[in-house]
């Protein structure tokens, strides 16, 4: 096991590179960062429309998100992967269509993690601030939503786990993640696959534990400093 | 040529071939759940146990199958355990069909570990009391556990095991990758045969939805029957 980490450690961090494409460990990392990056404002603006008066609005994306949520990440992929060529025009290459099958995947869910943190504050959060004379919007904006999103904090960590669970599926078309580096590696060392994948699973435990851990840190420590939705109590002043 | 051939879903081989799909799918689903139910139940209880090292046992199980994704739990199930097998059950194994059951393992073990969760926290959920008032009014052990505890805890447990085991549902589609003949695969191998990409995957995308929407409509359905009752 430790002859095979000496000899591939490199490879399986960052793939080809610098003679190749960026792969390995690092990839899944950019990847899965990327993804939760782009999908988090697309996930707020879906979530927003999940719990808007309107609608027009609501029912639409109410509509997408339970389509996104029926689907298994991989038929997202392969829609992704079938449809973005012939809509685009140019072949576009894994990474791509791995993260926009990610962002649009993730957002669904995201939406669904909003729309519980909005849900999940007082009625009289919105009451208030609209009879201080703020509209929708700014109520919205000024006070809903920053304690909302702060309560996220936890679901969005784990949310990142998620993600990075999930870029192992670029595997399927291609992507040189760490999953595929991996397999190509078996392939090289031919008898060792039981070592190579529980190297492979040992990363992702390390990665993905730590990252929890830290999820569970970030609540308990909301949850102390009274800054949990749980508490409005001690909610930060807002200047209307 | 037409812009969508439904001709192609209804009938002949390609029909055939989905159909094929769909049902293993269905049977992945099945046999994972089965075995998967009674795996959560010892591991939610190894995580009740008031000894610290069954309590550890569970508590590193449940995290380590969790934090890895279940696409390495299937390579290693499939490609790493069968070589560490000896050498007569291993010839055995691949005679059969080692990727369904490669599968089967990987998605049961995985799901287990989601599901001992919720049934830890429904167990957890029910006061103590509860099971001490049973105990007062003269039921024996048994008799509270099945007319006071349990009631209460499958109230509140059975929810969320449902919308795991609609995420056993769409984890079935991962079973591709070791090449078990599910849904996902066939309508890739029907796209593949025809380059009818649209008509495959629309197939594949209603029946996972399909699917999906019934389970959504049963967890609807029994929080209508047994609404959670405040203690």
């Amino acid at each position: 096991m430790l002859e095979i980490i000496s000899d591939y450690w490199v490879y399986f961090l960052i793939g080809q590179y610098p003679n190749g494409p960026l792969g390995g460990l690092v990839l899944t990392l950019l990847l899965a960062s990327c993804g939760l990056v782009l999908a988090l404002p697309l996930g707020i603006v879906l979530g927003l429309a999940r719990v808007s008066p309107w609608r027009w609005l609501r029912w639409p994306v109410t509509g997408f998100v339970f389509v996104v949520r029926g689907l298994p990440l991989l038929m997202v992929i392969f829609w992704a992967y079938f449809f973005l060529p012939s809509v685009t025009g140019v072949k576009t290459d894994q990474f791509t269509t791995m993260l926009i099958a990610l962002v649009v995947f993730d957002a669904a869910y995201l939406a669904e993690i909003v729309r519980a943190g909005i849900q999940g504050l007082p009625r009289g959060q919105m009451e208030t601030a609209r009879a201080l004379g703020l509209d929708y919007g700014r109520a919205m904006r000024l006070v809903v939503l920053p304690q909302a999103l702060r309560s996220m904090l936890p679901s969005l960590v784990n949310q990142f786990v998620s993600t990075i669970k999930e870029t192992s599926l670029g595997y399927i078309i291609g992507l040189a993640e760490v999953s595929f580096i991996a397999t190509q590696i078996n392939t090289q060392v031919f008898t060792k696959p039981a070592q190579i994948y529980l190297i492979l699973g040992l990363t992702y435990f390390i990665l993905c534990f730590g990252l929890s851990r830290f999820a569970y840190w970030l609540e308990r420590r909301l949850a102390r400093r009274g800054m949990s939705v749980a508490n409005p109590a001690s909610a930060p002043k807002v200047s209307a | 040529m037409p812009l969508f051939d439904y001709s192609l879903l209804l009938t002949g081989k390609y029909h055939d071939m989905l159909v094929a799909g769909l049902l293993l799918s269905l049977q992945l689903l099945a046999a994972s759940l089965v075995l998967a139910l009674p795996i959560a139940m010892v591991v939610a209880l190894l995580r009740l146990s008031p000894l610290a090292p069954l309590r550890w046992l569970g508590f590193a199980y449940v995290e380590t199958i969790r934090n890895i994704p279940l696409l390495a739990h299937m390579l290693f199930w499939y490609f790493g355990a069968p070589e560490l097998l000896p050498e007569g059950i291993k010839q055995w194994l691949y005679a059969g069909h080692i990727e369904a059951y490669s599968a089967i393992i990987a998605l049961s073990l995985y799901t287990a570990a989601f599901m001992a969760e919720d049934i830890r926290s429904g167990i957890r959920a029910i006061p103590t009391v509860q099971f001490e008032a049973g105990r007062a009014l003269g039921f024996g052990f048994l008799g509270t556990m099945r007319r006071v505890v349990l009631p209460q805890a499958l109230r509140v447990t059975v929810p969320p095991l449902i919308s795991q085991t609609l995420s056993l549902w769409k984890n079935t589609s991962i079973a591709t990758v070791i090449g078990v003949a599910e849904l996902m695969y066939q309508a890739g191998q029907v796209e593949s045969a025809t380059f009818r990409s649209f008509e495959s995957f629309a197939f594949a995308s209603a029946a996972y939805l399909t699917v999906s929407l019934a389970i959504t409509g049963l967890a609807t359905w029994y929080h209508h029957r047994f609404p959670v009752r405040t203690i």
